[in-house]
């Protein structure tokens, strides 16, 4: 078999369809934990992203190195190996040696780093005279950023964070390798077993293409009342 | 009440104050004309410190403003300063505008900080506008309610950047007359202006500037109808 009418056949193999049919809830199960893991993640890197980014633009210079090299390092390196340098290399001197926490604090400590950036651009945003006009009633720094900047920064900020969560959301894959049992670690242990590449990568890319449609339908949504609002 | 004492200060390369000294007294209104580039914002802004001064020292009520050590949020209550494009909050509604402050930095109650900015709308004419959101406002309720917000920290000194100059002309007469109505209660005012005619029936003093100097001030009276240096003479014969 060969070429396209190779993918006709193998798709007209009733075995392919009966193997995605019984597996959907396993399939299933394994695309929640992919969310799991990619809303554990945002989490914890919109906590990183926010202080990433207020300490970019921090006038302290040690704070601002080390919001610097965080964010480069992060950005500047593939994430699949991040994921594996933290799992094996580092997070086992810590006492951590489960995959899932590895895979939450990996892709935290990742999204923070591209969370860190929106947060940034989105207060640099911000018009310069909010700033002047805060800080000329009397408010010290830390009152004018979370009274008056932060809160228009974030209508700013919710689209580009809205797409990093998707983005992250497909990366999420990547956790995988350390034997987290998420949609495409699933995947791979069926197709071990079945040789079904067709329907068990295709049954994948579906259900991983219905989340990420569905959040950025939401994000259209929130884009839209954020407009109006 | 304001102390300017050889001032100086670039941006880069550029200087653009050059020495300068200015003596303002309580309830005095001193208007600061000259023309565009000439470092007028550029002094106002460094009287409330948001820039800093090269050299020289500027003292307000007081207190050093330029050194260091001293709480510049504490000195800037004292000091309303009111923009050029206004500045007000968008997220918030006009009371909200005018109370944030008195409530996040004094810890006024929010009742009493509601009633003082409704006192405050009657006086610029807005009480009506209580709710709305700075986007339906015009510029000029605009810049009256950026002048109440001001107002609500109770200071002692008012700065204005230039306060009507972005404003469509009819708007610009309700703005001029709300400060007018400050300035007879008393309040020390340094106004950066090309209302000539402001300047003259509202100001005690009249402050020409050119690259970055002090080149003539007098009395109102004086400076339009008999100016003495050939730059004012010049810049007057321009703009009146
Ligand atoms: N933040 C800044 N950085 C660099 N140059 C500036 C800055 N602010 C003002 N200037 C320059 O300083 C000069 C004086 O500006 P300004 O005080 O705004 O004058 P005025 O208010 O009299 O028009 C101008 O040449 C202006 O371009
Ligand atoms: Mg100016």
């Amino acid at each position: 078999m060969s070429g396209f009418y190779g993918i006709i056949d193998s798709l007209f193999e009733i075995r392919g369809f009966q193997v995605v049919y019984e597996n959907m809830p396993y399939f299933l199960e394994g695309a929640w934990i992919t969310i799991e893991v990619t809303a554990l993640s945002v989490a914890m890197g919109m906590v990183l992203g926010l202080f990433a980014g207020l300490f970019r633009l921090s006038k302290n210079r040690i704070l601002r190195s080390i919001s610097v090299a965080y964010i480069d390092f992060f950005r500047g390196t593939p994430l699949f190996v991040q994921i594996l340098l933290l799992h094996f290399g580092v997070l086992p001197y810590f006492g951590v040696d489960e995959a899932f926490t590895s895979a939450i604090i990996a892709c935290g400590l990742n999204s923070g780093a591209y969370i860190g950036e929106i947060v940034r651009a989105g207060i640099q945003a911000v018009d310069k005279g909010q700033m002047e006009a805060a800080r000329s009633l009397g408010m010290n720094e830390r009152q004018a950023m979370t009274y008056i900047i932060l809160p228009q920064a974030y209508k700013i900020v919710i689209p580009p964070l809205i797409n990093e969560f998707i983005a992250l959301l497909k990366d999420t894959s990547l956790v995988s390798t350390i034997a987290v049992a998420e949609l495409t670690y699933r995947g791979n242990l069926v197709y071990a077993n079945t040789y079904q590449a067709a329907w068990v990568w295709g049954a994948v890319a579906i259900i991983y293409f219905v989340i990420t449609k569905s959040l950025g339908l939401l994000g259209d949504y929130v884009e839209r009342r954020l407009a109006t609002g | 009440m304001i102390d300017i004492v050889g001032v100086y200060k670039s941006f880069g390369k550029l200087e653009v104050l050059k020495g300068i000294n200015l003596h303002i007294k309580p309830r005095e209104v001193v208007c600061v004309i000259g023309p565009s580039g000439s470092g007028k914002s550029t002094l106002l802004r460094c009287i409330n410190q948001l820039e800093k001064v090269n050299k020289g020292h500027i003292y307000v009520d007081g207190e050093e403003v330029t050194d260091p050590k001293t709480d510049i949020n504490k000195v800037r209550q004292k000091m309303g300063m009111v923009f050029q494009h206004f500045n007000l909050f968008p997220h918030k509604t006009t009371l909200e505008n005018i109370t944030i402050a008195p409530i996040k930095i004094k810890g006024m109650p929010k009742n009493e900080a509601d009633d003082l900015a409704m006192e405050l709308l009657r006086k610029v004419g807005l009480e009506d506008k209580a709710h709305v959101y700075p986007a339906n406002l015009s510029g000029g309720q605009k810049q009256r309610v950026a002048i109440a917000r001001a107002l609500a920290m109770q200071p002692k000194v008012m700065l204005f950047d230039e306060p009507t100059s972005a404003l469509d002309p009819e708007m610009v007469g309700e703005v001029l007359s709300v400060m007018k109505d400050l300035a007879l209660e008393g309040m020390t005012m340094v106004v950066v202006t090309h209302e000539m005619g402001f300047a003259r029936e509202v100001g005690d003093r009249v402050i020409f500037m050119d690259e970055g100097q002090i080149v003539e001030e007098g009395l109102p009276e004086q400076i339009f109808t008999d100016p003495k240096n050939p730059r004012t003479q010049s810049f007057l014969s321009k703009v009146l």
